[in-house]
């Protein structure tokens, strides 16, 4: 079954056209992965899913309910979460803060004014908390500022903030970006190991990640879908070469 | 019940608060600001400034507006005395209830936008109330002579049990009179009640949700919140706490004028803050005292009580000195506050509190001392 349902997406930035009629179809349970050259428009198609922008023309459905027009606070209570290609975290407080805040979100909604319990009172929401941090292998660190993190440390923070909702849907947009081999493994192996169950949408330069971790490929080229199949398909076909062997910047 | 919940170090830090406000008299005395008229200010500018760090100190949203709630604060407490009675504690409900729903109605245009704009929304906010306060709402201002008490008022209340005396009448809490000492602990008793909850709202998953505001808001949106709504709160809890300063200032003066809400008086707030430090608990009442305590002791002199003050000096050197400190005093001090400012903000930007987390560990790295970790550790929170 289809989880995300993607419809003739368009989305136009003055006279340049980031997505044009953009189809794509992501199956519950599975990896998705999307992969283009550089100013493909992969950023602006997940910028699409969570209420960042809105396409000029097309439809967005999420387990049947259209994502557009709603706000990005609504879309991440439907079970959408996403990690940005520049971590976004709470540079000022601490790392189990940063977790336990998505994980209110989850519990207590979008919004609520307990003002007079104290956080201490809801060992609940620390649990969770702490247990994605030692999926993450954070949990040593959780009461360090999250600004202090190394770069790796950051995104995989960023990815315990998404984990600890157990969203339905989790888009990570580069998640290897920048990162040294060693921790490049170390989230492939963390994506292996911790919410295998979620359905992702993984966008990623690194082909060795991108055959690690996806079941099926899309292949974006200035704003369209030019390619999508199991990873093996992808490998060999033509037009696939030809975006990233510069063809597409001609 | 009241204290569930809070650490250890909350409970320490409360008691020590509490013991501290009771005893101000005491702890002013060696600096000659054991007068109520003086430390009554200090506990309802303390009130004042707590209220304003969880607008700006926890959320991070900069209002330059907050002498307006101040202002509506004054004006609905004064109104309170004349149309109802002279017992301040319905003034004083009635001046948090106004101003909190003058800030629900700016909060909710002012929190469309963020950063600087927001900011200036505010300002304009406040100045157009203090214009409208000067024109045409002079009926309910009173205009430039501000609103004050009168014969002719009517206090339905205080009619029915007593027969109208010849000169007017006073604040009172239940006959109690506002003035001097019991008027002092009168704001210094909801000066605790305003910690107090500031500390419950710091320390709960709402005040975790501000915080979290300040530091990203496009995370706080892509991580499931509805930030408007929280920052709004914050808005209307720290637009009641400036009614309830502005209230207490009536009823220490039961005298309400526009001047009160003029941006020079919302500016004021935003020094406390900063000075003392921006998002520290007990940071914006240190400055707040500091602040009103030095405007008290500079203000208050010219060349001539300047002159005389050096007088044992050889002449030469009394004129030098009147010379170079006479621009900052009296009508100078703002000129004086300014200065003082610019060097907190650039070499101590977490303001005081910084400043004393910076000595204690200094402190304990020459010591190695364990002790007081924890409350140094408290202090810079
Ligand atoms: N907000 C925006 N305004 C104008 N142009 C944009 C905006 N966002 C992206 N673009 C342009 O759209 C194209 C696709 O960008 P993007 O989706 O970020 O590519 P990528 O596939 O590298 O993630 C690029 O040419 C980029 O410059
Ligand atoms: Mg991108």
């Amino acid at each position: 079954m289809a989880i995300l349902e993607v419809n003739d997406v368009n989305k136009a930035f003055g006279g340049l056209k980031a997505l044009n009629a953009v189809n794509l179809s992501v199956e519950e349970g599975t990896v998705h992965a999307i992969i283009g050259p550089n100013g493909a428009g992969k950023s602006t198609l997940l910028n699409c899913f969570v209420g960042r922008l809105i396409p000029d023309t097309g439809s967005v459905m999420f387990n049947g309910q259209s994502l557009l027009g709603i706000k990005p606070h609504q879309i991440n209570q439907t079970g959408v979460a996403r990690v940005f290609q520049t971590p976004e975290i709470f540079t000022d407080l601490s790392i189990l803060e940063n977790v336990m805040i998505p994980a209110f979100a989850k519990v207590d909604g979008a919004f609520r004014i307990n003002a007079w319990k104290t956080v201490g009172t809801r060992g609940e929401v620390r649990d969770m908390a702490e247990k994605v941090l030692e999926e993450v292998g954070l949990h040593e660190k959780r009461d360090i500022i999250a600004s202090s993190l190394s770069r790796g440390d950051k995104r995989r923070l960023e990815m315990a903030m998404c984990l600890v909702q157990d969203p339905k849907l989790l888009l990570l947009d580069e998640p290897t970006a920048g990162m040294s081999r060693a921790d490049t493994n170390n989230t492939v192996d963390l994506l292996q190991r911790v919410g295998t169950h979620i359905t992702k949408i993984v966008i990623e330069h690194d082909m060795h990640v991108v055959f690690s971790l996806a079941d099926h490929i899309s292949v974006l080229a200035q704003g369209t879908v030019i390619a999508g199949g199991k990873p093996e398909e992808i490998k060999g076909n033509p037009k696939v070469q030809e975006a990233y062997l510069g063809g597409a910047h001609a | 019940m009241m204290f569930a919940g809070l650490s250890r170090n909350d409970k320490l830090l409360f008691a020590g608060f509490t013991i501290a406000a009771l005893a101000m008299p005491l702890l002013a005395w060696p600096v000659g600001a054991n007068y109520p008229d003086l430390l009554q200010k200090f506990a309802i500018y303390g009130i004042f400034a707590i209220g304003f760090n969880i607008l700006f100190g926890l959320t991070g949203y900069l209002s330059f507006g907050h002498a307006a709630f101040l202002g509506v604060g004054s004006y609905a407490a004064v109104w309170m005395f004349k149309g109802v009675t002279m017992n301040v504690i319905p003034a004083v409900i009635f001046g948090v209830l106004v101003s909190g729903m003058f800030a629900a109605l700016i909060g909710f245009i002012s929190l469309r936008r963020s950063g600087i704009y927001f900011s200036i929304l505010t300002l304009a906010f406040a100045q157009m109330s203090y214009n409208l306060a000067y024109s045409v709402l002079t009926p309910i201002t009173n205009g430039e002579t501000g609103l004050q008490l009168s014969q002719d008022d009517a206090r339905v209340l205080d009619r029915m049990f007593t027969e109208q005396t010849a000169g007017l009448p006073s604040t009172n809490l239940f006959g109690l009179e506002m003035s001097g000492y019991p008027g002092f602990y009168f704001c210094c008793v909801l000066l605790i009640i305003a910690f107090f909850i500031a500390l419950r709202i710091q320390r709960s998953p709402f005040g975790m949700m501000l915080r979290a505001i300040k530091t990203n808001q496009v995370r706080m949106n892509y991580t499931g919140f509805n930030t408007r709504p929280y920052a709004l709160t914050a808005f209307i809890i720290s637009g009641m706490y400036a009614g309830l300063a502005g209230s207490l200032l009536a009823v220490t003066d039961p005298l309400a004028g526009a001047e009160r809400m003029q941006w020079t008086a919302s500016g004021e707030v935003v020094l406390m803050t900063i000075l003392g430090g921006a998002g520290t608990l007990i940071g914006p009442i240190l400055g707040a005292g500091l602040i009103k305590y030095f405007e008290n002791i500079f203000s208050s002199y010219n060349d001539g009580l300047l002159a005389e003050s050096f007088s044992f000096l050889p002449d030469f050197l009394n004129d030098t000195l009147v010379f170079v400190i006479g621009p900052f005093v009296g009508e100078g001090w703002s000129l004086l506050l300014g200065i003082v400012f610019m060097a907190i903000v650039i070499f101590l930007p977490g303001g005081l509190m910084e400043g004393l987390a910076r000595i204690h560990g200094w402190y304990r790295r020459r010591g190695q001392g364990d002790t007081g970790r924890n409350v140094a550790k408290q202090a810079a929170e």
